[in-house]
């Protein structure tokens, strides 16, 4: 008897210590997305990675166990292109995909260059750029791995949706800053970070005539000069370490490291038009690039596929603003754009152009929902969809051995459904993150955002 | 095996080029060899004959042109089209720019240009500073993507620009404060300082790139100069590797600029506007510069005040290379008209007010062994008109690029009405779409 109460006072204890850290969803269908799926299943957790995954797998005697008859589980979520995790940027308009003022396409949301930096980010904005050598708009040292917090309100609308993992980004500038693959849960903001430095995000973000560069083709030599810069730089360098004796030292510069430490370059492009520009560019600059905002990409999925270049597409599909005027002739180009968009990911599909998607914003559950509706409805599969928003996004950002789908010995990153995803009736029951288990917030009223 | 392989693509290629055409009965206008009422042979995007009698070959495409004038396609050396940005405004010396970077081959105002019988263009760069960016030369491929528009083989061309555009000086002036922080230069002996100091500056980076090539290959181990974007299209010109436009209005300034070029070792492919240039022609003849004009449009700013439309004609007649440009993606639809101007002010032959906007553009590009008049040899890029262009009631009927037509007049009609269809159900669909998401609500302030 005393034994008893003894042991189960550890128990409880244990309970208020720590969550559990082993699981077991028995029974239930497991999309996999790397393998085949299994229509009846066990998935062990244990201590944060996948232990077991199978169709008869023995659960351990100390698992959690979870009765999945009538659930469905896919590997968590990723928004491939994000500032989920970075608290100042909520507060500004998250990752902007315009080129210039003459884009057409989605009304505009305001330029995030022009909103006044919260404390933590660095300003680039006086005193007015003379050119490339005062290094405008470049923060390229900054990296998001630095910057993320679990206090970011965001992430658990995020993670009510079904995403457990955001690629984030350092808003502002030309040079924004490097990405980091972040897990969407977490103590402090270094139990996020899965992987850091992904990739350099770039904007073509201008100033008109107020300071360098003030057009899209100012922006481009910049960048362009900013790259032959570095390869100078580091030459420089390189040459000053081998015989520092007697040789005048280099300057250090920031702005440079930053982009000879990014392993790829994220560059915009919404419009075929711009997909052709930036495919070019980015051969030019010589560095592995990936493109985002892709809306018009259906018209250029062919190049995409010769490029080898892949895509992230946003699921911030381009409308009419509510506000427009009614009497507006809009050019037939804009109208098709914005008609042809969802079926981008179904052209990528048909092209073989790996590709994922990011949420610009649109993460709650069901705006989500009705986003990837349209996609859906143009042409892509549900297979490929799940593919594009795990695996698809883990290898784009070169992490598929960690996150991305449902093997022995991944991050245990899992989504666990009522049915299949991206369907109107379908409600996500449990989210697991690092091997932890979420329960989603209660869908809120609906809001459209304006 | 290799003979079989020889024979398929021996036998695949008639297959795959396009069978030749030959206009037929036109009043052809050459602009360089006179008149002819005759055909055109074109065959592989050249013009291969041109005379009264031309055979016709076996599977020839025939244009029937009874009645109607064919003239080279029309070059506009001064335009804004085609191009995602057209002024780097923000510093007085942008030349790291360039307009390639921005080409949008999906502006309207191509098909709007090529309705007008327009062919080549030079897309450029603005005039808001005085070393503007490179600009590039064009043919309008409507329907290609930018690669496809691109003229092969023409030479970059420097923008720059003097008198009040860019030294427009930002910041507080005696009227108020500008938009824009304070930029040097601020007066027209400012802006040539700011030449003079950017070409000395490309001088001294040269110099240390061949400073580096000798010792490097003296076996020296040495670090290379740093690349800089700004000055190497001011190398190019000084090389002769690029051409140099510019934007001017006074004849003071123009002097100005011309000796500055002496200075520089550059020649003048085109001094742009040029309104002036009747009061410095025998200058600018002197220092075989171009001028690039328009026929009857000034007033609109105080450097155009003294502008007379006798100025393109009396540059003609000191022996000055003069074209005619639109600046305007409107004027750029009917530079035929503007060309019939000269003609009415200044009495020009109509040949030669033909080359104001076909050979003379061209010799200022460095394109004229290519296109600017209907010669065997060279590019098939012609436009048929229904009357004499230089008529006010002439319309485009036809435009061919390389032997390629581009514009129908005819063909266009014939859309209109499908495009307006798929348009209105495009805007039926979208608002469907709109119905679908609900109304609007608006988030409460938290």
């Amino acid at each position: 008897m005393r034994k008893t109460v003894l042991l189960l006072g550890v128990a409880v204890c244990a309970l208020q210590a720590a969550p559990p850290s082993v699981f077991a969803i028995r029974d239930a269908r497991i999309i996999r997305v790397s393998g085949p799926v299994l229509e009846r299943g066990t998935v062990v957790v244990r201590d944060g990675l996948i232990e077991q995954v199978g169709a008869s797998v023995a659960i351990p005697p100390d698992a959690w166990v979870i009765e999945g008859q009538g659930l469905t589980v896919y590997p968590g979520l990723i928004d491939a292109l994000s500032t989920l995790g970075i608290a100042e940027a909520a507060t500004t308009t998250a990752v902007s995909t315009r080129i210039s003022s003459r884009t057409p396409g989605p009304p505009a949301t305001p330029a995030p260059a022009e909103t006044p930096g919260p404390p933590a980010l660095p300003t680039t904005t006086s005193p007015p750029a003379r050119g490339p050598e005062d290094r405008p708009s470049n923060t390229s040292w900054v990296r998001a791995a630095d910057l993320v917090s679990p206090s970011d309100r965001r992430i658990e609308t995020a993670r009510s949706a079904g995403f457990t993992t955001a690629v984030t980004f350092p808003p502002r500038g030309i040079f924004a800053g490097q990405g980091a693959v972040i897990n969407l849960a977490g103590e402090k903001g270094g139990q996020m970070v899965v992987s850091s430095p992904a990739g350099l995000y770039l904007t073509v973000s201008s100033t008109g005539f107020s300071s360098f560069p003030g057009s899209l083709m100012g922006v481009l030599a910049y960048i362009r000069q900013i790259f032959l810069d570095a390869e100078h730089y580091k030459l420089a360098q390189e040459a000053y370490a081998a015989r520092p004796v007697g040789a005048k030292r280099p300057d250090y510069d920031r702005a440079l490291e930053g982009v000879l430490e990014a392993p790829r370059l994220l560059l915009p492009a919404t419009r075929a038009v711009e997909v052709d520009r930036m495919l070019r560019f980015a051969s030019e600059l010589k560095r592995p690039a990936v493109l985002y905002g892709a809306h018009e990409a259906w018209r250029a999925a062919e190049l995409l596929k010769k490029s080898g270049t892949p895509v992230l597409v946003s699921l911030k599909w381009p409308e009419r603003s509510r506000d427009a005027d009614p009497e507006d002739v809009e050019a037939l180009r804009t109208l098709e754009l914005r008609e042809r968009a969802p079926s981008t990911p179904a052209a990528l599909v048909k092209a073989g152009v790996p590709f994922a998607f990011y949420t610009e914003g649109v993460t709650s559950s069901r705006e989500l929902v009705r986003a990837v509706r349209r996609a859906l409805e143009a042409g892509l599969s549900q297979a490929d969809t799940v593919r594009a928003f795990t695996l698809s996004a883990a290898e784009i950002y070169g992490v598929a051995d960690r996150l991305g789908s449902i093997d022995q010995g991944k991050i245990a990153n899992l989504v666990v459904t009522s049915g299949e995803l991206f369907q109107e009736k379908t409600q996500v029951r449990y989210v697991f993150i690092d091997g932890v288990k979420f329960e989603p917030l209660p869908e809120p009223a609906e809001e459209v955002s304006r | 095996m290799r003979p079989r392989w020889m024979l398929i693509l021996a036998a695949a290629a008639p297959l795959v080029a396009a069978p030749p055409i030959v206009i037929k009965n036109a009043n052809v206008l050459t602009v360089t060899k006179g008149r002819f009422q005759g055909s055109i042979l074109v065959r592989d995007g050249k013009i291969v004959e041109a005379g009264e009698k031309v055979l016709v070959p076996e599977g020839a495409q025939i244009i029937d042109a009874s009645g109607q004038y064919v003239m080279p396609g029309i070059i506009d050396n001064h335009s804004h089209v085609a191009a995602e940005s057209t002024n780097e405004g923000s510093i007085s010396v942008s030349s790291m720019v360039s307009i390639k970077d921005v080409l949008n081959p999906e502006d309207i105002s191509i098909y709007r240009a090529l309705a007008g019988g327009v062919t080549t263009i030079l897309t450029t760069h603005g005039s808001a500073n005085a070393i503007g960016g490179v600009c590039t030369a064009l043919k309008m491929r409507w329907g290609k993507d930018a690669a496809g528009l691109l003229f092969d083989g023409a030479k970059p061309v420097l923008k720059m620009a003097l008198g009040e555009n860019p030294k427009r000086r930002g910041g507080s002036t005696p009227f108020g404060v500008s938009a824009s922080p304070p930029r040097y230069p601020a007066t027209r002996m400012g802006v040539e300082d700011v030449i003079r100091e950017a070409f000395t500056e490309a001088v001294a980076y040269r110099q240390a790139w061949r400073n580096y090539e000798a010792r490097r290959k003296r076996g020296d181990r040495v670090l290379p100069p740093r690349r800089d974007l700004k000055l190497e299209p001011l190398v190019d010109l000084m090389e002769g590797r690029s051409l140099v436009h510019v934007h001017c209005y006074r004849a003071d300034e123009i002097l100005m600029i011309l000796r500055l070029g002496d200075e520089f070792g550059f020649n003048i492919k085109a001094l742009i506007h040029v309104l002036e240039g009747y009061k410095v022609a025998k200058e600018i003849a002197a220092h075989k510069a171009g001028a690039t004009t328009f026929s009857d449009w000034w007033a609109y700013k105080m450097e155009a005040i003294d502008a007379i439309p006798y100025n393109a004609a009396i540059m003609l007649k000191k022996g000055v290379l003069v074209s005619l440009n639109s600046d305007s993606p409107e004027l750029m639809r009917h530079l035929n008209q503007e060309a019939a101007k000269i003609v009415k002010y200044g009495g020009v032959s109509e040949d030669e007010a033909l080359a104001m906007i076909t050979i003379n553009p061209a010799k200022q590009m460095d394109i004229d062994q290519r296109v600017g008049s209907i010669e065997p040899g060279k590019d098939a890029d012609l436009v048929i008109f229904d009357q004499h262009p230089l008529s006010n009631y002439a319309k485009v009927q036809k435009v061919l690029i390389d032997g390629e037509v581009y514009f129908d007049r005819d063909r266009d009609a014939s859309q209109r009405g499908e495009r307006e269809a798929r348009r209105k159900t495009l805007v039926e669909k979208a608002k469907e779409l709109q119905k679908k998401s609900g109304p609007p609500s608006f988030r409460r302030p938290s």
